[in-house]
């Protein structure tokens, strides 16, 4: 197990170098020229050359590549060409809010969705699964900013109990403070995942639900809650748990809909404002963050299973 | 970290979890009684991220740096040169300007500033602003000869100096420290510490996010009441804070819920939404507005022909534009000055067609006369920006009406910067038309306006090559009074429309809101923060 694991976490290198290649030459193909975003509209082509020549951005592209990899293998992952800041900073400040409401997200759907699904199994094809199975295909159909908007006009602008949009930090002012700001965005990004779990859980448990050892269980005399919540949901987990790791990486890596909506400083607004502004630093950092991101969390869901499924060893 | 803060959190007793919950929300309903009636939360047109407004044009930089830093000399409502920082005096012959600094004046680190800090700070700024550089060209000396006066020496006359130092836009020179201002004029600054009525917070500061301002305790405003950028900056409120909303939706949801004072752009669509609401006020705050024009580029077929110049710009009607770009006639004024309706020279000589409507089949004539072979015309087409979206499908139809082949390319505005600075051919990575827009302010006068460069591939983003323009700008230099300035404005009016250096679309205005408890907020095109009051 624990060869496995170091297997996995070396792997991670060459998959990196791999995005970092990538991202690089993708971003110089793309038209674009973070000099003329800094310099704005009036500037001459004189003036542009300029700034671009100060930015570095004339020097030859294995010069900067190497110059960038240089400094990632420092930890550096360089400076805004756009606002001069470090993009560790920058990724500094917006990486919590988008963490928090990741987590918040995930613990709310995770907390409807698998009840939901679970019942759903149970009563198969009562008025109870059409609802789950409905609500499903709803949540899965509506677009996120129209939820958010319709969650805004309702709990906000008609009922007045909590905030149009922002973010406050749990650290600095508070988790009720946090929690009345992301109470609405992480709503409307679990509308989404609870409709994915519910309907994952449903399928995996009604395939559970139909084995041999269930109905032994129930022969026994065993209580149906714990048929159902620890001899199926826990056979039924993996691809539960899949999903949810996918889910979580997914939030990590930015929701820019919700985040515009509701106005969190997360990092899919920095990562899309960076790409408007072809801001290559950041661009960069950002991908092999999300691409990190996603490596960890499918290595700590393949370690999961072992837990919930000790049949799985690696 | 606030990530682990709530994990930690979440697993503390919920008796703990309410105590501590209960004390913070205390601890913030106190704070915030001690400073949210002086603070302004304000939504600005776009973020800050550029924070040296000399090496950027940048809108959203040099409101930035009005807030934080100070002027020698600022323009008044009638766009006379005042007073700000320092007093002058101009030499009989017109050749010797000496400046004078008021008493009093402190940088934001304590130093005090002096002349020396503004003959460093001018001499950066000359390096990248268009005014600045011809002020350069006639200028002997520039030098502060003590801490309180300094003397701006020229070869010979240049009439619009004061006018130029004291412009509030697309530069504005902004006075620094001399240590800042040795930074060179292409590379940014990295310390941010002006003389300015506020405050920049560095540590408060996120690019593209939020920036807050706090006010500056130190600053001695004139005397004068405020008048546009001139005058008394006298601060009312504790602390501003910029913070930006992608979503305009938003940002009004908030301005309607209270979470919000101003949000300084709106798009006239939106505006029913705010109706009924007596807590909020839309205005137009801007007197002038925007102009949008388009640009042909002269280097290649076919706008290298002036016949076909002319035949675009009689097929385009510049009501039609503006009723598709913003809607609502309150908010737009058909204008065939090319610098601009309102201004000291404003005129509207040879836009007949362009203000009636265009003519298509004046356009189709003219066309037939020229040199167009029929080779498709790449129009670059931004998606990204709401206010340039809608130009180049009106123009496109136009165009096509009077017998163009018109390319539109579908672009981001990024994708369009840099695409327009290419002088490749058109079918090689280069264009023949697109579309943007300027505040007034910086289009009013020959010496500001980008598009009148007629110095070939060092011009404007075109680069028309026409030294008709750039003797006519001389002459404008050389002119002694506003009615010889208004005289020479008048040919560069009827000089570049018959040329078609550019093609003026008319002039919007994006309206603002406020809470209705904000008060005294001054009509200057740029949006400033002092003078204003928040009430109750």
């Amino acid at each position: 197990m624990l060869g496995y694991i170091i297997r996995r976490i070396l792997a991670i290198i060459p998959v990196m170098l791999i995005v970092a290649i990538f991202v690089f030459l993708l971003l110089r193909l793309t038209p674009g020229d973070p000099a003329a975003i800094i310099a704005g509209d009036m500037a001459t082509p004189e003036q542009l050359d300029r700034i671009r020549e100060a930015m570095g951005l004339n020097d030859p592209l294995l010069t900067q590549f190497m110059t960038w990899i240089g400094q990632l293998l420092k930890g550096d992952l360089g400076v805004s060409l756009i606002s001069g800041t470090e993009v560790t900073e920058m990724i500094g400040q917006r990486i919590f809010p988008t963490l928090n409401m990741a987590l918040l997200t995930i613990v709310i759907a995770v907390l409807i969705a698998v009840p939901m699904g679970v019942i759903a199994a149970w009563r198969h094809r009562s008025w109870i699964d059409y609802a789950v199975m409905s609500f499903s295909v709803l949540g899965f159909s509506v677009p996120v900013f129209v939820i958010g908007y319709l969650f805004i006009l309702v709990f906000s602008i008609t009922l007045g109990w909590l905030p149009v949009q922002g973010y406050a930090s749990p650290s600095e002012k508070g988790m009720l403070a946090f929690l009345d700001r992301a109470i609405l965005p992480a709503l409307t990004l679990a509308t989404i995942y609870v409709a994915l779990i519910a309907r994952m859980t449903r399928a995996s448990m009604l395939e559970v639900l139909g084995e041999d050892y269930i109905r032994t269980a129930r022969a026994k005399g065993v209580r149906e809650s714990k048929v159902l919540f620890r001899h199926a949901l826990r056979n039924a987990s993996v691809p539960i748990l899949t999903v949810i790791g996918t889910g979580f990486a997914l939030l990590i890596s930015g929701v820019v809909v919700t985040e515009s909506v509701f106005n969190i400083p997360g990092i899919g607004r920095l990562t899309v404002d960076a790409i408007l502004a072809r801001d290559y630093p950041v661009i960069q950092a950002m991908i092999l963050i999300t691409s990190g991101t996603y490596v960890v969390v499918n290595l700590l869901i393949d370690i999961s299973y072992t837990i919930f499924d000790p049949r799985i060893r690696y | 970290m606030s990530f682990h803060s709530f994990r930690s959190r979440s697993t503390s007793s919920i008796r703990s979890l309410v105590a501590g919950a209960l004390l913070a929300t205390t601890a913030m309903a106190t704070a915030g009684a001690a400073w949210a009636e002086t603070t302004i939360t304000a939504v600005m047109h776009s973020g800050l991220r550029v924070l040296d407004p000399v090496i950027t044009t940048a809108h959203i930089t040099r409101n930035h740096a009005y807030m934080i830093y100070d002027v020698l000399v600022a323009v008044d409502g009638d766009f006379k040169p005042q007073p700000q920082m320092a007093d002058w005096t101009v030499s009989d012959d017109g050749l010797t300007y000496t400046f004078t600094l008021r008493d009093g004046l402190k940088f934001h680190d304590g130093a005090p500033v002096t002349m020396a800090d503004a003959e460093a700070s001018l001499k950066r700024w000359a390096k990248r602003d268009a005014g600045g550089q011809l002020i350069m060209d006639v200028t002997e000396s520039l030098t502060a000869t003590d801490d309180k006066t300094l003397v701006w020496k020229l070869t010979k006359p240049f009439g619009p100096l004061l006018d130029t130092i004291g412009k509030q836009s697309a530069l504005p020179p902004f006075i620094m420290p001399a240590r800042i201002a040795a930074t060179p004029s292409d590379t940014a600054i990295t310390e941010h510490i002006g003389s300015g009525p506020f405050k920049f917070v560095v540590d408060e500061f996120q690019p593209g996010v939020s920036v807050t301002y706090v006010k500056n305790e130190d600053y001695l405003p004139r005397s004068e009441p405020a008048d546009n950028m001139a005058g008394g900056k006298v601060v009312n409120v504790d602390k501003v804070v910029w913070t930006t909303m992608p979503d305009v939706q938003t940002s009004m949801n908030a301005l309607l819920a209270g979470e919000i004072d101003y949000i300084e752009a709106l798009q006239v669509d939106l505006l029913p939404l705010l109706d009924g609401d007596p807590d909020v006020v839309y205005e137009k705050r801007e007197p002038m507005g925007y102009q949008t024009i388009g640009r042909m580029n002269f280097k290649y077929p076919p706008f290298n022909d002036i016949k076909v110049r002319q035949a675009a710009q009689m097929a385009l009607s510049q009501e039609a534009v503006l009723a598709t770009l913003v809607g609502n006639p309150d908010y737009y004024e058909v204008c065939g000055a090319i610098f601009g309706c309102g201004t000291p020279l404003a005129d509207a000589t040879g836009s007949e067609t362009l203000t009636s409507g265009g003519d298509i089949e004046g356009a189709k004539k003219l066309l037939a006369e020229s040199s167009y072979d029929g080779t498709p015309l790449v129009l670059m087409a931004p998606t990204d920006v709401v206010t340039l979206a809608a130009q180049p499908v009106v123009a496109a139809q136009a165009l096509r009406n009077a017998g163009f082949n018109v390319d539109m390319q579908p672009m981001d505005w990024q994708t369009l910067v840099t695409r327009r600075a290419s002088q490749n051919p058109p079918a090689e990575g280069g264009w023949n038309l697109f579309f943007t827009n300027w505040l007034v302010p910086e289009i009013s006068s020959p010496l500001v306006s980008p598009m009148l460069n007629g110095r070939g591939d060092k011009a404007w983003f075109g680069w028309p090559d026409d030294p008709v323009v750039e003797e006519l700008k001389a002459a404008f230099v050389d002119a002694g009074s506003l009615e010889e300035q208004q005289a020479i404005a008048k040919k560069i009016q009827a000089h570049t429309l018959e040329q078609v250096l550019y093609i003026p679309l008319g002039q919007y205005i994006n309206p603002q809101a406020r809470r209705s408890n904000i008060v005294d907020m001054l009509p200057s095109p740029v949006p400033v923060f002092w003078n204003i009051k928040k009430e109750g």
